[in-house]
């Protein structure tokens, strides 16, 4: 059996981005958040989402995130509007032009739907993505149609993995990648099910770990294999795995995500040595850090400096893939890794170099990981 | 139902889910958790079982060089619907973990031991054209070596699946992967 095949198609570049989250509309805004260790995560009580007080990180209710137009777009639509927008936004990408293709990850899109309207025909046809995916292209003015990835928490950085790949494939120049997610009783009711939430701000990797927090927010990431960009930050490799063992428990090895990153540094041609930090799934529960420091120990990267954004925006679902890249390559720009907020002594077996403070690094590359109910795993590179 | 144009098996049940457990029954099936799982996961899971068994030898291939790329229209809705009754007054767990479309290939790679590359994506209607141009670039950059690729769709009582086997290596009954074919075999389905 042959191995990975070296031919290689065209580098692809990261052209502009925008991450739009309760700490900030911009990636710079939340960049200076993070480095500030302000975390969005707070305690809410509200009836209409859960009897019980719950820690996550939400948008205010009364913000109107884009301004009133003709048409009502749902919350799930005006964020990715919004994101998409600002990404845009002197970007220089033309939305019109036949070789842009727009992306779209969610996990439950319009789902929040079902608490407030009445179950019929047309509901189903409004909570029905490609219905959402249909008014956002259409109101950027996007020619081809877009593609919608729902694949769990790994749908972020699935996105971007399947955009780097139809720009490789020359299919496509340029490729705008966004991802949303709403939180409502639909979604909270469901990890309170799993015993799931922490109730405190999560502790990623930390022997208190004890569980999750949720949290809402989109974000943008545009690529492109135009030359003009070669000064840019790029996507280098990626690759998916499956662990076959549990479809709400993740591997117990972690061998299925070690095999993940072993498969995404060898598409970039890359060595353990040569990832300077790990932008971590960490979510905080036991069950994932554990398997994620199995992972990182079986691909030799335990040392490597790694953080876990979690503690900061709660998970964010099918943006969180998408919103943790983008801030590891302003990492990787400005050679500032944020700390791990929530985390002070650590929890796996395996101890990992996790980040208590605004760390200088000086590299060219990091990984990112996620990981995801189903099973599913991905690992990605980015570099300089 | 039918298996490379050939009919299999037919009954005149419209439920998804007791057609489901005819069909289950029928070919003898044998799997404890098949009972837990939402009708997309029964159906998609179902329709791999037919099209794996007899001719898919799986030890030709290292577990993780098989992948799945999945489509439809209506992600996990269906189930979606009953486990948002639940919330009215305890929410349930076990439903709630099938309210992401993507279980259905978790459940597939379980069954199967596929620990490869994998993507569910949601469309309006079948394209063909998408998926031909996602799994040629997997097999063709030796990152699978097999994959299982289609559309899986459910939503309460209308349902569709059409699943393809692709393979590096050509048997003897193989036909070339391709869009077009696709489309003739997704359209007489």
């Amino acid at each position: 059996m042959s191995g990975l095949n070296k031919i290689k198609g065209a580098d692809v570049f990261v052209v502009a981005d925008n991450v739009l989250s309760p700490l900030g509309k911009t990636t710079d805004e939340n960049f200076l958040k993070l480095g500030r260790n302000l975390s969005a995560v707070k305690q809410h009580e509200d009836p209409n989402f859960s009897s019980q007080p719950f820690f996550a990180s939400l948008f205010d209710r009364n913000e109107s995130i884009i301004k009133e137009g003709e048409y009502a777009y749902t919350k799930f639509e005006q964020l990715l509007i919004s994101s998409i927008g600002e990404a845009l936004q002197g970007s220089g990408i033309d939305v019109q032009n036949k070789k842009t293709v727009l992306i779209i990850s969610s996990t439950k899109g319009n789902i929040s739907l079902l608490e407030t309207e009445g179950n019929d025909e047309s509901l189903r046809n409004r909570i029905a993505l490609p219905a959402s995916a249909r008014l956002v292209s259409d109101y950027f003015g996007f020619v081809n149609p877009p593609v919608i990835i729902s694949n769990a928490c790994i749908s972020g950085a699935l996105a971007i993995l399947t955009g780097m790949r139809l720009l490789q494939s020359g299919q496509y120049e340029n490729a705008v990648i966004a991802g949303a997610d709403v939180i409502s009783k639909f979604i909270l009711s469901g990890f309170e099910s799993f015993n799931a939430l922490s109730p405190q701000i999560c502790k990623p990797f930390d022997c208190l770990h004890d569980g999750l927090n949720l949290g809402e927010g989109a974000a943008t990431i545009i690529l492109s294999t135009n030359k003009k960009y070669r000064q840019n930050v790029k996507v280098k490799g990626g690759a998916v795995s499956n662990d076959a063992n549990h479809i709400s428990g993740p591997s117990r090895t972690g061998e299925e995500l070690a095999s993940a990153i072993t498969k995404a540094m060898q598409d970039a041609d890359i060595s353990a040595a040569d990832i300077g930090f790990i932008s971590a799934h960490g979510t905080a529960t036991v069950y994932n850090d554990e398997m994620e420091a199995n992972a990182f120990y079986l691909t030799g990267l335990q040392n490597t400096p790694l953080n876990s954004l979690k503690g900061y925006y709660g998970h964010t679902l099918g943006a969180a893939g998408l919103i943790e890249s983008i801030i590891s390559v302003h990492s990787l720009k400005h050679g500032l890794v944020p700390a791990t907020m929530g985390f002070k002594e650590s929890g796996p077996i395996h101890p990992l170099n996790v980040t208590s403070y605004l760390l200088p690094v000086n590299t060219k590359h990091f990984l990112k990981t996620a990981s995801g109910f189903g099973g599913c795993n991905t690992a990605l590179i980015f570099g300089i | 139902m039918t298996k490379n144009g050939i009919s299999l098996f037919d009954d005149a049940i419209t439920d998804p889910a007791v057609f489901f457990l005819s069909v289950y029954r029928h070919f003898q099936l044998n799997y404890p958790k098949y009972h837990k799982m939402d009708n997309l996961s029964k159906l998609g899971w179902l329709t791999a079982e037919i099209l794996l068994k007899d001719n898919f030898k799986e030890g030709r291939y290292k577990s993780e060089d098989i992948g799945i790329i999945l489509a439809n229209a209506s992600s996990s809705l269906d189930n979606d619907l009953k486990y948002f009754e639940t919330t009215k007054d305890t929410a349930s767990p076990s439903l709630f973990v099938y309210t992401l479309p993507n279980i259905v290939i978790g459940e597939i790679c379980i069954r199967n031991h596929f620990k490869g590359e994998h993507a569910f994506f949601v469309q309006d209607a079948f394209d063909a054209g998408f998926m031909e141009q996602q799994v040629n670039y997997l097999v063709s950059k030796n990152i699978l070596q097999a994959c299982i690729c289609g559309w899986v769709e459910l939503l309460e009582q209308e349902y569709k699946a059409v699943l393809f086997l692709v393979e590096k290596k050509k048997e003897a009954r193989s036909i070339l992967f391709s869009a077009e074919n696709m489309e003739i075999i997704f359209a007489g389905s």
